[in-house]
């Protein structure tokens, strides 16, 4: 009964016109609740930064990342005493412009995480809800199906899998989304076990809607908040992940300019030019800890009884 | 507990079988390997002879069978690059990646679990929140990082501990804190959060009732019962840091099982690639066996639901 009240109030005290009702609507709600939210805030605006940072990195490069000058090779970065306005965050082993590399290695670990996590998350959607929603013996068997990707040391089946398709930026991305959508699944099936029991599905099942309409208009947008989540988490792994395997050797061939690719590159200059690995660890450190701010913040402002 | 120990036993040797035809058909459906072996100036005729050498021209199923019916006998064939068996090779480099798992599960352990007692205990506070602060920050330092970091800080800078090798216990000192970094902030979190639950139960109340001192109630009482997930995430925590101990041992050189996958990976060894793989996953499956059976042990509401 309650809901009636708010109808029948403006009709006893003036409507004012020059105020915007307020509404509450769940996104109303949400926007309120992040706002408050310290590390959501600090983690969207970092990653909002390095976004914008690198789709404009055609325009604000100051050089090629792929111009050679062996006459300029390890310039030190501005802060040190030989450094120069020239080439800001200093020269890679190739004389190649640090800044402008990291510039443009950003576009790739930010498409490497949104592409990887695109196919991971269709793949482990898919498997979570079925398995959740039929139960029984198909649960059965996609539990299987879970367990023994767990059971399959990613690290290595990714090093092995990215170097028989040749370690390219596209080999990267589909080994990654074929390997990594074990917490997709893991996820969104106890999810949709505890939604499979509610009114509206039992609804929707008694006046005959499809099982793919139920499954995807009834119960993929009650878990998406849980999913969003998983995705961002998600996104953070894929681009360790690929860093890991390019530090290897084993995934994005030089001369893109991939974080994990400079790391292994400037290994061998560690000693005694140790910003040559420090600059692109500390802006890989950057970019997971921004995503990760975001996809714990997120969890905590959309539902906060998964707090973990 | 006996019914559960069975029919947890069927699913983990059904899933170690599974990751087995994973492991095989992974690598052959992926390429010729005859032209793999034989290198890129080989004839045709060449080729063939290494097709017919390697039994590589025999149906994939009745390769996969022979496989799998020597593997189970430890014998995984020669290396294609190493030129001696692959259990002999795997027996000379797991040493080295066992002990570093091991040092760097009980590092991890002894620091994560204290944090997360404390950031329960002292729910709420600073202390709490340095915690939850120090786990978030931790997860985003990616281990080659953490680990090539250590090396320019305590061997470059400061020179007290070697930079790559395996040979004295000095030389495991900076790779198990690398890999046992990644480890801490889950495992911290679990303890935390199960501490959380145990410290608001109502024996712990009756227990602070009756007067016993704080240290008791934490540790005899509530602790107790707070770690029982945790054994179950170590022991994963223990096969993922097996599997992932290839990064760390490429960082510092050191020559374990990862190192060889390492190496065996760029060269197109496919016998030791295939083996190393086959030999993570079992361990990892045994490993979850064991700490689900350890599991309805301490906890039987597991064993009779």
């Amino acid at each position: 009964m309650s809901n009636i009240a708010p109808s029948l109030a403006p009709a006893t005290e003036p409507a004012r016109f020059d105020v915007a009702p307020e509404r509450r609507t769940p996104f109303s709600a949400f926007l309120r609740r992040a706002r408050r939210h310290g590390g959501l805030l600090i983690g969207a605006g970092v990653l909002l930064i390095i976004v914008i940072a690198a789709v404009s990195a055609p325009l604000i490069a100051p050089h090629d990342p792929y111009a050679q000058n062996l006459a300029q090779r390890l310039i030190p970065p501005i802060w040190h005493p030989k450094g120069s306005w020239e080439h800001i965050l200093g020269t890679d082993k190739l004389g190649r412009d640090y800044l402008s590399r990291l510039l443009y290695g950003a576009q790739i670990s930010l498409l490497i995480g949104l592409l990887t996590v695109t196919i991971s998350g269709v793949i482990g959607t898919v498997l979570g809800i079925c398995a959740g929603y039929f139960g029984g013996r198909v649960d059965a068997v996609l539990s299987y199906v879970i367990t023994t990707r767990l059971a399959l040391p990613v690290v290595l089946v990714a090093l092995a899998s990215a170097a028989l398709v040749g370690g390219s930026l596209e080999g990267v991305i589909i080994v990654l989304g074929l390997l990594l959508w074990d917490r997709f699944a893991v996820v969104t099936r106890s999810a949709t076990q505890q939604i499979v029991r509610t009114d509206y599905v039992a609804a929707a099942q008694a006046i005959g809607c499809s099982t793919p309409r139920i499954l995807f208009m009834e119960i993929l947008p009650n878990i998406l908040n849980a999913l969003i989540v998983v995705a961002t988490l998600e996104v953070a792994h894929a681009i360790l992940l690929e860093a890991a395997l390019s530090f290897l050797g084993l995934g994005v061939q030089p001369p893109l300019p991939s974080w994990g690719l400079m790391i292994s590159e400037g290994k061998q200059y560690m000693f005694f030019s140790p910003w040559v690995i420090g600059v692109p660890a500390t802006a890989l450190i950057f970019l997971v800890l921004a995503i990760n701010l975001v996809g714990d913040g997120l969890r905590d402002v959309t539902a906060p009884e998964n707090r973990t | 507990m006996l019914h559960y120990t069975l029919q947890r036993l069927v699913v983990a040797i059904s899933v170690a079988i599974t990751v087995s035809i994973v492991a095989f058909f992974l690598l052959h459906l992926s390429g010729d390997i005859a032209i793999s072996i034989a290198g890129p100036e080989a004839t045709p005729a060449q080729v063939e002879a290494i097709r017919q050498q390697f039994g590589l021209d025999r149906p994939l199923v009745v390769q996969y069978l022979e496989w799998l019916w020597k593997a189970v006998r430890f014998d995984f064939g020669d290396s294609f690059y190493f030129r001696s068996s692959v259990v002999s090779l795997i027996a000379s480099r797991i040493p080295v990646t066992l002990t570093l798992g091991a040092i760097s599960l009980c590092l991890s352990l002894l620091i994560a679990v204290p944090l997360g007692v404390l950031a329960a205990v002292y729910n709420g506070t600073i202390i709490d929140r340095l915690a939850l602060s120090f786990s978030v920050i931790g997860q985003a330092i990616p281990t080659f990082c953490l680990g090539l970091g250590l090396i320019i800080l305590f061997s470059v800078t400061l020179r007290w501990l070697p930079v790559s090798g395996a040979s004295t216990w000095k030389h495991y000192i900076l790779p198990s804190i690398a890999l046992g970094w990644y480890a801490v902030p889950a495992v911290m979190r679990l303890s935390r959060n199960g501490m959380l639950e145990v410290l608001s139960a109502d024996y712990i109340r009756t227990a602070r009732a009756k007067g016993l001192s704080p240290g008791v109630v934490i540790f005899k009482h509530a602790l107790r019962n707070a770690i029982i997930p945790v054994v179950a995430l170590a022991a994963v925590q223990f096969g993922f840091m097996l599997g992932g101990s290839i990064v760390i041992e490429a960082v510092f050189s050191m020559h374990g099982l990862g190192y060889l996958a390492w190496e065996a990976i760029a060269r197109n060894d496919f016998p030791v690639v295939q083996a190393v793989v086959l030999i993570l996953a079992t361990i990892y499956v045994g490993l979850t066996f064991l700490a689900d059976i350890l599991n309805a042990f301490l906890d039987p509401r597991i064993r009779l639901a």
